[in-house]
């Protein structure tokens, strides 16, 4: 299996940012665009932080990130700003399984030590691992269980059922 | 390694694996819903995926709950689509005024013992109550389960939440739900299951169990999901005489010696009525903490509290304290037509009018700030929902507390926060 790498700046945020501050429910009412909505990431917590947004930012929380409602936008609206990965001690599950079906990586991992703007790089090879390069500290990230894994690496479940039709088990 | 929590042997007969704690299944969905926050994506998805006709529409369901009535052009063209492609693949719509999607699915049978049903909304595990699994998911699960009948699950571990005695005069299923949110926090179950067992279940109705398993989300949990008893069937009973679709079940049972990450005891009978102080769920304390916290607008509604029970509860104190003070708002919005009409038919709605209450189109409302009435800058809400982040109801200048109906109510008396049985005298 070929080896993932996504490098990226630390944008830190808290424990228990629920979806409706990463992106609120009245948003996309008027839009589903994710170009549209990633002007207004964060505007609840960080009005600033849609402007500031880089292709190379990955979002780094503490615990139950994505908590709240499953709405999917939350990782659209992300993913249309360009980020690629989270990290975060923990998700709620709806915001993980959407992240999966849609392509955004992912990492349960011990967020403790980085702090905003470090450089990071995460690496994928059997295993998840996070080099916080501004430290030199190593953080394990654990593994995708298979399905998870196919459809992660097919970009989400929309190429995923495009290649098999249905899934493969 | 043969005993099996009650979701391990669910997922196993959905799987037709042998599926334990940890294990990744593909399952075939009993039955799905979609709502207007979650089916414009999910038709997106559809059509990205490539698929032509939805696998077993008859399992799916449609409400428009979130935005109704749509408040802005765009909404009502949101609604527009979904009424289109319910209608082009035959699938069931409940359109706007219906009511709330979960309630909806409970009143018409669909969830039933034994069953996997799902909903791309949170809240979907609400049918935990009924002894289903049921789960939240997002839009592009439900676009692959319209594509192909079918979806991934982690198999969750369980907590085993023994109930005992018995909830007392003016403590309510939300106090017990509360109580669970702040004893576990937030991400207390994150992946796992709450499995609800004990004495204590006979003790409550199916409606007050619905409560419970509205909650779990709010822990985190996967579901929450209770055995099945006298009262579930005599609730499926009861709405399938009154024309529902419930088809006949097998209760599923955890065996004596299943596997449990944690277990804890709820006793009933030694709560008192709790309180979530803004912003998060879990700030939970008991309500005469708060006494004198004054309240603006108080909101009676949600797949929580937006049941014919939860009004009548609601009522019963403003009733004994007087009505409604001065300077309070008080909104209604019932969990769906069939709760609006039973409240009209007994004379609630009319006591509630009577009071001054602003009456809602039944759906979720104010709950998410998507439509209905919004509390102003400054503003304290009292609701019977089950969330208060901060700008949930749609305005970040304004602060929401959680508590049972009948609290809500005990504060639309005083005008401030203070214990229901202290509101009547």
């Amino acid at each position: 299996m070929s080896t993932l790498e996504v490098p990226g700046r630390a944008r830190v945020f808290g424990d228990d940012i629920n979806t409706d501050y990463i992106i609120t429910s009245r948003r996309k009412r008027e839009s589903l665009d994710p170009q549209v909505l990633r002007q207004y990431l964060f505007e609840e917590l960080d009005p600033g932080f849609a402007a500031t947004v880089g292709p190379d930012d990955i979002l780094v929380a503490g615990k139950n990130f994505g908590c709240g409602s499953a709405m999917e936008v939350a990782v659209t609206a992300v993913l249309g700003a360009g980020i690629r990965a989270v990290l975060a001690r923990s998700f709620s599950r709806t915001y993980y399984r959407n992240a999966i079906n849609n392509g955004l990586l992912p990492v349960i991992c011990d967020t403790q030590g980085i702090r905003e703007g470090h450089r990071l790089l995460i690496r994928h090879q059997e295993r998840l691992t996070v080099h916080n390069l501004t430290t030199g500290e190593v953080i394990a990230g654990g593994a995708l269980p298979q399905i998870m894994l196919a459809i992660f690496q097919a970009g989400g479940l929309v190429p995923y059922f495009r290649e098999h039709g249905d899934f493969q088990v | 390694m043969s005993a099996k929590t009650i979701s391990e042997k669910i997922l196993s007969a959905k799987s037709g694996q042998d599926a334990r704690a940890g294990d990744l299944v593909v399952c075939r969905v009993d039955c799905a819903l979609g709502t207007d926050g979650s089916v414009p994506m999910a038709i997106d998805y559809f059509n990205a995926m490539g698929a032509k006709r939805v696998c077993d529409p008859q399992r799916i369901a449609f409400a428009l709950d979130h935005y109704a009535p749509a408040p802005t052009p765009a909404a009502k063209l949101l609604h527009q689509r979904i009424r289109d492609f319910a209608a082009q693949h035959g699938i069931l719509l409940w359109d706007v005024g219906e009511g709330i999607g979960h309630q909806l699915i409970v009143e018409s049978g669909r969830a039933l013992p034994a069953g996997l049903a799902v909903g791309a909304d949170s809240h979907a595990v609400t049918y935990g109550a009924l002894n289903t699994f049921a789960t939240g998911i997002g839009s592009s699960d439900l676009a692959a389960i319209m594509a192909s009948g079918r979806m991934w699950l982690r198999v969750p571990e369980s907590i085993k939440i023994t109930l005992t005695g018995r909830l007392r005069e003016g403590v309510y299923p939300k106090d017990a739900a509360l109580a669970l949110a702040g004893k576990l926090g937030a991400d207390g179950a994150t992946y796992q299951s709450l499995e609800f067992c004990g004495p204590g279940v006979a003790s409550l109705d199916l409606e007050d169990r619905l409560v419970l398993s509205n909650f779990a989300v709010e822990m985190g949990a996967k579901n929450g999901i209770f055995p099945a008893d006298d009262k579930t069937t005599a609730y499926l009973h009861g709405i399938a005489s009154a024309g529902s679709t419930a088809v006949p079940w097998q209760p599923v049972e955890p065996d004596p010696v299943a596997t449990y990450v944690r277990e804890i005891t709820l006793d009933l009978d030694s709560l008192t009525p709790q309180l979530a102080l803004p912003h998060q769920v879990d700030r939970v304390i008991e309500i005469g903490g708060a006494t004198g916290t004054r309240v603006q607008m108080v909101y009676l509604g949600t797949c929580t509290g937006g049941r014919v029970r939860d009004f009548h509860q609601a009522l019963a104190v403003l009733k004994a304290g007087g009505g409604v003070a001065t300077g309070v708002q008080l909104v209604v919005t019932p969990a769906s037509r069939t709760v609006l009409e039973t409240l009209r038919g007994d004379g609630s709605l009319a006591e509630f009018i009577a009071m001054g209450a602003v009456v809602g189109t039944p759906g979720c409302g104010s709950c998410c700030g998507t439509c209905g009435t919004i509390p102003g800058d400054g503003v304290n809400v009292i609701s019977s929902a089950n969330r208060n982040f901060k700008g949930r109801m749609g305005n970040s200048s304004s602060a929401i507390y959680l508590a049972s109906p009948a609290s809500c109510a005990a504060a639309a008396v005083a005008g401030v926060i203070t214990g229901p049985s202290e509101a009547g005298q």
